[in-house]
């Protein structure tokens, strides 16, 4: 349950700290999980799929990354068009290609993979080494991401364009570049992300079918301080608890309307950027175009 | 971020909205949208024909037109109410299911009031219901610095599956097959206000409320103070202005103005209280914000304008085979073709983000 939310955060933390707030993460995952199931449905192959869903994302960032950095147009009333869009999109194609259903056929999912030895441990085996290889990936991502956030140049360049773009400017370095390729890698992620719920989990695409994970996932950015790490053990958390709420609809479901359980994962994600996000997570020049002069 | 208050009066603000990329926008995202028909093997002309009939083809379509224009004209209202000083309150569609809670709530259980002054006190309810619901996410951003975009949009899905379970549950109505409220009072109902259509007296209020606002924005002290802040918290403050209590109040109002939205909608059209009662008209409500500039009138005419796409879109489904979803597609490209456009001309009219509070 926390892949989708890690892969998403993940590519979130090089957006936001290039000073580009990314809400467009719900339509990236979105239009992410809907271009997945559409080409391995048409296709019958999973790895095409999640290519195209890489690539849709990638667009979306693109389209966002124009409107918010070429143009210095806002960032929140992009995400908002985007996910209005994506919505919109995936619905209407969804319709028309397969009808007016909530939820559509299947298609082959993602093999699991089992680690070998490690996959035979009682219990934690199947748990954690008994997996998609997507999971594999999105646990990759995370050292790899703080390495090259924190220990490369072009990470430096990206940390360096978020909090004072002039300077970074003066250093030699692209803003409109680091930018435009940071929100595109959060697009990138948050479309396999999308995938991962359609062709990775379900096997099937329904409308809206990510239902604010790109929120919650946003949410596990900041409540992770912008890092990484931080926003691997936060996504855990919110997966944890969508994993836990669908327990317990299984276990209470007659006894107890549903709509209980669904509204815990984002009543804990509120909660916690209530509880322990404070002042100053953000970087200086966040939300703030930058004009060259 | 610029200090900048020379468009203080309301008229510059229309004036330049009028001119400003929304003028071509509208045709500009139409064209798009055609060429995104013509892709998916569907005849525009046919679909746009059957959606202008759908929407205003006889009056009583003219009356479905505006009644679902309505909430977006609310919510709208909200919207920019909070945009103006320069907070991003996009939780309206959570502070709209409020006010229809608190609407339909007081709308059953309140049955021994005067008939007009019943649907008073109801629609008081759902003003206040949504203002205490945006009131959460205020407070935590001028005190402990929360972002509020974050915490609204999580809210919306909380908002939302807590009326659903109320309506599933607790307040499940006794003599109802489907998971919905019994039916409110009909003391408490909006009346019908053009013979022969479900034109509802929620209009009205409608109207009202985008009088009110332009003048509280331009013609009063505090709406000073609200545009003060948006321009630049930091001037404000120098000025002598509170921010956060200008910040607290805006949002109070903002909510309010979204949670009116729910209780008109149940009020005027629905009735009872199902869960997942709104098509999105919260969020809707934000798009025609930004079409109309963060102007009223503006927000007024571009919530008709979408209003009237929800309305034909069941036609156009019919006599075309376009998704009903299309309108969606029409609003999101709509809204960056208006930034774009804005962006392009000068890029500063757009209400900013303050991330200080």
């Amino acid at each position: 349950m926390s892949t989708p939310l890690t892969l998403a955060a993940i590519g979130s933390v090089f957006a936001e700290r290039s000073g580009v707030i990314n809400i467009a993460l719900e339509g990236m995952m979105l239009a992410g999980a809907f271009a997945g199931f559409l080409v391995a449905y048409l296709t019958g192959n999973v790895w095409l799929g999640l290519c195209s869903a890489v690539g849709v994302g990638a667009l979306l960032g693109l389209v966002h990354s124009f409107v918010c950095v070429s143009l210095g147009g806002d960032q929140i009333v992009s995400g908002i068009a985007i996910n209005v869009l994506s919505l919109g999109l995936t619905g209407s194609l969804s319709r028309m290609i397969f009808g007016v259903t909530p939820s559509l056929g299947s298609v082959p999912r993602l093999p699991v993979i089992g680690v070998p030895l490690l996959s035979h441990i009682p219990v934690l085996g199947p748990a954690l080494f008994q997996q998609t290889l997507l999971v594999y990936l999105s646990i990759a991502l995370v050292p790899a991401a703080a390495f090259v956030l924190f220990r490369t140049h072009w990470g430096r360049s990206i940390r360096a364009v978020g909090e004072h773009p002039r300077a970074a400017h003066s250093a030699g370095i692209s803003v409109y570049r680091c930018r435009y390729v940071a929100v595109a890698l959060s697009g990138m992620l948050a479309g396999l992300a999308g995938a991962f719920l359609s062709v990775g989990q379900v096997g099937a695409f329904g409308e809206n079918m990510t239902a604010g994970r790109g929120f919650i996932a946003l949410a596990a950015v900041y409540f992770g301080k912008l890092d990484p790490v931080g926003a691997f053990f936060a996504s855990l958390l919110f997966g944890g608890a969508d994993a836990l709420q669908l327990r317990l609809q299984t276990l209470f479901g007659t006894q107890v309307p549903v709509d209980l359980f669904l509204m815990f994962p984002y009543v804990l994600a509120f909660l916690t950027l209530a509880g322990f996000v404070g002042r100053a997570t953000m970087p200086a020049a966040s939300g703030t175009p930058y004009t060259k002069e | 971020m610029r200090i900048s208050l020379k468009r203080s009066t309301g008229d510059v603000a229309l004036s330049a909205a009028l001119a400003g990329a929304p003028v071509w926008a509208v045709p500009g995202a139409l064209l798009l949208v055609a060429v995104i028909m013509l892709g998916i093997g569907t005849n525009p002309t046919a679909a746009f024909g059957a959606l202008a009939d759908g929407a205003f083809g006889s009056p009583y379509s003219l009356g479905i037109t505006i009644n679902k224009a309505t909430p977006l004209i609310l919510a709208g209202l909200g919207a920019l109410f909070s945009f103006r000083a320069g907070v991003f309150n996009i939780g309206q569609e959570g502070q709209l299911y409020l006010g229809g809670l608190a609407a339909t709530w007081i709308g059953i259980s309140l049955t021994n009031l005067p008939p007009v002054f019943h649907i008073f006190v109801s629609l008081a309810g759902g003003f206040a219901a949504g203002a205490l619901w945006a009131f959460v996410p205020a407070i935590l951003k001028t005190r402990r610095g929360v972002n509020e975009i974050i915490s609204t949009l999580l809210l919306n899905y909380v908002a939302m599956y807590l009326v659903s379970f109320l309506a599933f549950g607790p307040l499940r109505g006794p003599e109802t097959a489907n998971y919905q409220t019994a039916p409110v009072a009909a003391s408490a109902e909006l009346p019908f206000i053009l013979p022969a259509t479900r034109l509802h007296a929620g209009f009205l209020v409608a109207l009202a409320c985008v009088i009110a606002i332009y003048v509280v924005l331009w013609r009063t002290p505090f709406g000073l103070e609200v545009r003060a802040v948006g321009s630049s918290p930091r001037a404000a403050r120098h000025a002598g202005i509170d921010v956060s209590r200008t910040v607290v109040l805006t949002v109070l109002i903002s909510g309010g103005l979204a949670g009116l939205a729910g209780a008109v909608e149940i009020l005027g059209v629905q009735h009872v209280l199902m869960g997942y009662f709104s098509p999105g008209y919260g969020y809707s409500g934000i798009v025609a914000a930004l079409i109309g500039q963060s102007h009223p009138a503006g927000t007024l005419v571009a919530s008709v304008f979408l209003g009237a796409l929800r309305a034909g879109g069941s036609q156009m489904q019919r006599a075309a085979g376009v998704p009903v979803t299309m309108a969606y597609v029409t609003e999101g490209i709509m809204v960056l073709f208006v930034i774009a456009g804005v962006a392009l001309r000068h890029r500063a009219y757009v209400p900013k983000i303050t991330h200080v509070a």
